[in-house]
């Protein structure tokens, strides 16, 4: 039975309701618990709140698979997954801490309100002890501060702002996705090589928080190489159409367009700058190119021939070749007929590492559970030796640049990895200005 | 009683009971059971219900009465959730000032958007308010997000003045309260196999909701009330007969738009987040949808449409494929991934479908919206009980 | 100033898409006095037509190759379609690169369907409600197509380029400028205007057409007549459906489609038609590249640095000032939908 607590600061007194003599066959319990969702039973409950309608629905399906993937391998059905090759063995698929895993979802529609709402319904009504999903910073960020207020673990999806580690970090957040930042950190290099250090770069940036701090992580980086940001359009959220916005690049003297979208608008952007011609011009005698720093399977896929040869990165990829990834795809595409996503892999990982580091700290107290990700190093999990960073619950690991696939072979062929950049060269200190600086702290970390 | 006549007297009591006892109406099913997935009785639905059926009464205020469909509703619900934030953050976490901000800042918006748009009536009105509506997000979303957080949505922060409140004692972010009672302080009773939760917050809008009600019930039976239904039937009419009616709708969208302002202050007090999307025309669009599924013009009308649009968004869309396989499990095999796979095109990611199939089969099926058909119900009924003379009279 | 130019054809082509869409709402406005809240759908409709004509003509012969391995290390399938199966690269080729204009073909019988169903099956009983209802009853049905077409094609957008030849840029010399645009834009811009002169003559030229517009003006009267208005009016809400449906198809290679595409446009196409004015067809159309010419204009950094976030509301501020300045928008009729 669950008790619904939610501030235990703000619980009538039992002794005092009962105490006036009402004379009703009840008990009024305020909660014993010691903290927010405490399981009882034989069970333990997860939530995993990701959009399920709206443009974004589609990666959240896919996160969906995964989460339900990964519930089952906790549990012990199927192959294990990623249960063998993780460096931390204290899974043995018979559940967590001897309870079995069960959870419910819910549709953030990728909007803030929404996405609380879905978050308060699982943490009243449901008693989860974990949250997980997400697909957009805006969201990430507003259902980070509900869970640390609520007292309980948000295991932060899909989510790419600097700011969910950033300014807006908090003690009850983990975010294993990459950021901003490492994207330009990762890329820098690697168009520095393909495209020389004289380059001047015209970007076209979503206008909300996401595209802000994506487009200040990629100028800085692209800037340290030499490069000259020409100028910086902001669009509207859901343009659709883009082509006056593209229209005058072609004669301001940039020879390289960066496009700073995500989802439906980078499909359309990136399409309609190609229909534009962009990449057949020759201008300050070197070929115009574009670049798109945010790489998704889902959207190459709704971009469709117009990727090729587009540079971009990711923070894991089907293709990589390490035991933990191979298990990971193979347990994923025979349940469900297709490799995962980007996307998916971050929301099985997640919901594995806090499991493990649940059973690590012997309780599902969110803090212990804190506690024990922090400064957490572990491997075998994709894309090796990796660490939850105490400082502010980011994790660092290597990045991968991608190119677009100039013939792919099959439909899932769209993407190549050009380079796996060393994490050292995508790390940042806990208190770089992009950040927050030295004013963003986790604060404490809340048991409900 | 309450200025009110008998009749009214006996509904206002009927809701403010039915208000009252929600926690234990919206968990009717055992905790431990397959069908809590239908129970609502949990504070945060529970208090979304209030707001949102409060908003629709104000709503319909304006759309009920005079028949001017307004597409910009959700504008002030924005505004107001703003206000309320920023009386948070500048302020005091007490929630008082917040909503009386919130509902004051909206009535000025209202004030001019309303002033400009009623000098055009019909689709043409529609629009404008709309175009005040869309601006308004668009621009909370991106270019005041100094103001408004942007994407993310305005929230609190410890490092805010907030200057009538004690410096913070604990990391933790402060929780809206009402003079130190929290609004999310809550309380279980166990009865058996059943949970009960009473939330301060839920009541604390269930307060506000039925004063709201009563306000607009007032409205409704008042020369005022009179003379805006008046506008309603025949505007023309009542021009020629020397009456200016713009200051009795300019009225009517200005409380109905304080409604609306109130409405987006209480959400901020039971939630201290305030997103943009609050303000996109689909969040207006809601609103108009709730008005007609409920009945338009009715009193109860709205609210049962926002209840039920408020249970479709937070319930069915919470069912998912694992439990649905959890309820039909007792069936063979084949038979049970058909029937998972029959249902699950209506809940869980497919929700949607369930909320338009019901639009449309309400509106087919019950021209006058969820009240008409609470009212055959009714009379169904009544005429059983004429038919059988044998039963007993009603006390 | 070829820039101010590139921002007039960018408008151009913009505001054939909006023109397009609310010529049909418009029609459906007067003839029928229906709100129609799922007109954002048909254009959605259009444009799933031209997905659907291109999952045709790719439908393919799986043949397992064990020399290629897909992602789980199994023997790859190798999809061969059947109409390079049949016909062979040649015709086969061209049939899958031409699939968005051949879907034209298929997009007037299915739209024109889907137009009589529609107001056969559920708008006709609504001619005597109230608009309120009229907006809940075809909401609830948008919402419908849109979840029907989620549950085939997915969520995310879908690739449908135009046929190769037609993908690239064109170089014009006007007045001087040599201005490089894309041609399948300047296709659109150009199909549009066919499209609403086709409708205009149409209605102006053919009996059918002037019954048309006499029953606009005065059903009752020609009711009166002896004249089955309601037939015509059904044809009518065919065509509506079948031109928005046009819209959609033409501009799969602007905009991948995706299943919610419909919504976005449907408020858009409102703002449209109010601005032309209800019932006005003309109106529709002006508005329709009015709003589109100036969107694209506010668009440009170097008005968007005087006002920021211009761009995102100009349309909202043009409507605004336009119905305050002209009560009944740019060629309104007095009396229509105005109580």
């Amino acid at each position: 039975m669950s008790k619904m607590n939610f501030s235990r600061r703000g619980v009538l007194k039992t002794g005092a309701v009962t105490g006036a003599g009402l004379a009703l066959p009840t008990i009024f319990t305020s909660s014993a618990s010691a903290y927010t969702n405490e399981p009882t039973g034989s069970s333990v409950k997860l939530g995993f709140n990701v959009p399920q309608t709206g443009p974004y629905a589609e990666e959240g399906l896919d996160e969906l698979r995964a989460f339900e993937l990964a519930v089952q391998h906790l549990n012990g059905e199927g192959d294990g997954g990623m249960l063998n090759t993780m460096s931390s063995k204290t899974l043995g698929g018979n559940g967590v801490l001897g309870k079995k895993v069960e959870f419910v979802t819910g549709d953030t529609q990728t909007k803030s309100d929404v996405a609380r709402a879905s978050a308060q319904s699982m943490i009243q009504k449901d008693g989860v002890v974990m949250i997980s999903g997400g697909s957009s910073s805006g969201v990430a960020v507003a259902v980070q501060s509900l869970c640390q207020e609520a007292g309980i673990i948000f295991m932060a999806a899909l989510t790419h702002s600097n700011d969910t580690t950033g300014k807006d970090r908090k003690a009850n957040g983990f975010r294993y996705f990459f950021n901003a930042y490492m994207s330009g950190a990762a890329i820098a290099p690697v168009l520095s090589n393909a495209y020389g250090n004289e380059r001047r770069a015209y970007h076209l940036t979503a206008d909300y928080t996401w595209g802000w701090t994506q487009q200040e992580s990629i100028a800085a980086s692209t800037e340290a190489l030499g490069w000259e940001t020409v100028s910086n359009v902001l669009t509207p959220v859901g343009a659709g159409d883009f082509s006056s916005y593209i229209a005058p690049v072609i004669n301001s003297g940039a020879d390289v367009l960066i496009l700073n979208h995500y989802g439906g608008d980078m499909v359309n952007s990136l399409s309609q700058a190609v229909q534009f011609g962009l990449r057949d011009k020759m201008v300050n005698g070197k070929q115009f190119e574009i670049i798109v720093p945010l790489y998704s399977e889902l959207m190459a896929a709704g971009a469709g021939s117009n990727i090729q040869g587009v540079y971009g990165t990711m923070n894991w990829n089907w293709q990589l070749q390490d035991p933990g990834t191979q298990a990971f795809v193979k347990s994923f595409g025979e349940k469900y007929g297709r490799p995962p996503s980007g996307a998916a892999h971050t929301a099985y990982v997640q919901t594995l590492l806090y499991a493990d580091a649940a059973t690590r700290a012997g309780t599902f107290e969110p803090c212990q559970i804190a506690a024990a990700l922090e400064g957490f190093e572990f491997d075998g999990m994709g894309i090796g030796p990796t660490t939850y960073r105490a400082e502010d619950h980011q994790c660092f690991k290597d990045v991968l640049v991608m190119k677009g696939k100039d013939s792919p072979a099959n439909e899932y062929d769209t993407l190549e990895i050009v380079e796996v950049t060393p994490r050292a060269q995508v790390e940042y200190a806990a208190d770089h200005p992009m950040f927050g600086g030295a004013e963003a702290s986790l604060g404490e970390c809340n048991n409900g | 009683m309450f200025g009110l006549s008998q009749k009214d007297t006996r509904f206002l009591f009927i809701v403010i009971a039915l208000t009252l006892l929600t926690p234990f109406l919206l968990n009717p099913f055992p905790t431990d059971s397959a069908l809590a997935q239908f129970n609502a009785g949990y504070p945060a639905l529970m208090q979304r219900f209030a707001i949102y059926g409060l908003m629709a009464i104000g709503f319909n205020i304006l759309f009920g009465l005079t028949g001017y469909l307004s597409f910009g509703h959700a504008a002030f619900l924005g505004i107001g959730s703003y206000a309320a934030v920023w009386m948070f953050k500048l302020l005091s976490m007490n929630v008082l000032p917040a909503i009386i901000l919130a509902t004051l800042l909206a009535g000025l918006f209202a004030l001019v958007i309303g002033y400009i748009s009623l000098r055009r009536s019909g689709i043409y009105f529609s629009i404008l308010t709309l175009a005040f509506a869309e601006m308004s997000y668009r621009l909370a979303y991106s270019v005041f997000t100094p103001i408004t957080n942007g994407e993310t949505g305005l929230q609190l922060n410890l490092k805010d003045p907030r200057i009538l409140d004690a410096a913070p004692t604990s990391a933790s972010l402060p929780v809206p309260s009402l003079f130190g009672l929290e609004m999310n302080s809550s309380w279980t009773l166990d009865l058996g196999p059943w949970d009960f939760t009473f939330n301060v917050g839920y009541y604390f809008c269930a307060v506000v909701a039925i004063l709201g009600f009563y306000l607009s019930l007032r409205i409704f039976r008042s020369p005022f009330g009179l003379m805006l239904r008046a506008i309603k039937s025949n505007q023309n009419r009542l021009n020629y007969t020397g009456l200016n009616s713009r200051p009795y709708t300019l009225a009517a969208f200005v409380i109905s738009g304080m409604y609306a302002g109130l409405a987006g202050g209480l959400l901020a007090a039971m939630d201290p987040l305030a997103g943009a999307e609050r303000m996109q025309w689909t969040a207006s669009g809601e609103v108009v949808l709730m008005t007609i599924m409920g009945g338009v013009g009715t009193l109860m009308g709205p609210v049962l449409g926002a209840g039920f649009i408020k249970y479709a968004e937070n319930i069915f869309s919470k069912i998912n494929e694992s439990i649905l396989h959890s309820w039909f499990s007792w069936l063979p095999d084949g038979l049970e991934d058909a029937v998972v796979w029959v249902f699950a095109r209506f809940v869980g990611e497919g929700w949607h479908l369930t909320l338009g199939l019901m639009f449309m089969i309400i509106v087919i099926a019950l021209p006058g919206g969820l009240v008409e058909g609470g009212q055959r119900i009714a009379r169904l009924f009544r005429r059983k009980s004429e038919d059988a003379p044998s039963a007993t009279p009603a006390e | 100033m070829d820039a101010l130019f590139l921002q007039i054809l960018n408008g151009l082509e913009k505001g054939g898409a909006y023109a397009l869409i609310a010529m049909g709402l418009t029609l459906i406005f007067g003839t029928l006095g229906v709100v129609n809240f799922a007109h954002g759908a048909l254009f959605m409709i259009g444009a799933f037509v031209a997905v659907t004509m291109q999952r045709i003509f790719n439908f393919s012969l799986e043949i397992v190759d064990a020399t290629q391995k897909d992602f789980l290390g199994n023997p790859l399938k190798v999809k061969v379609p059947y109409v390079i199966e049949w016909f062979g690269d040649g015709f086969g080729g061209f049939l899958i690169d031409w699939s968005v204009p051949l879907a034209i073909l298929l997009a007037i019988p299915v739209m024109m369907l889907v137009g009589f169903v529609m107001e056969r099956g559920l708008i006709k009983h609504f001619y005597k409600r109230p608009h309120a209802d009229q907006i809940l009853v075809t909401f609830g049905l948008a919402i419908v197509l849109q979840e029907i077409v989620k549950y085939f094609f997915g969520a995310n957008p879908i690739p449908t380029p135009a046929p190769s030849d037609y993908r690239g840029t064109i170089e014009m010399a006007i007045f001087g400028l040599n201005l490089s645009y894309p041609v399948w834009r300047l296709i659109y811009f150009f199909f549009s205007a066919a499209v609403i002169a086709a409708v205009f003559a149409f209605l102006q030229f053919t009996t059918f057409g002037m019954v048309v517009r006499a029953g606009m003006a005065d059903r009752e009267t020609v009711g009166l007549l002896g004249i089955d208005i309601d037939r015509r009016f059904t044809l009518m809400f065919g065509i509506a459906a079948a031109v928005a449906g046009l819209a959609g198809v033409m501009y799969t290679p602007i905009l991948s489609p995706n299943y919610h595409m419909g919504m976005d446009f449907l408020v858009l196409s409102f703002v449209v038609v109010v601005v032309g004015g209800m019932g006005s067809l003309s109106g529709a159309v002006a508005a329709g590249f009015l709003l589109g010419i100036l969107q694209a204009f506010a668009s440009m950094n170097e008005v968007k640095s005087l006002i920021p976030g211009i761009d995102q509301i100009i349309i909202y501020l043009v409507a605004i000032v336009i119905l305050l300045t002209r009560p009944r928008g740019l060629l309104g009729r007095k009396g229509v939908m105005e109580d």
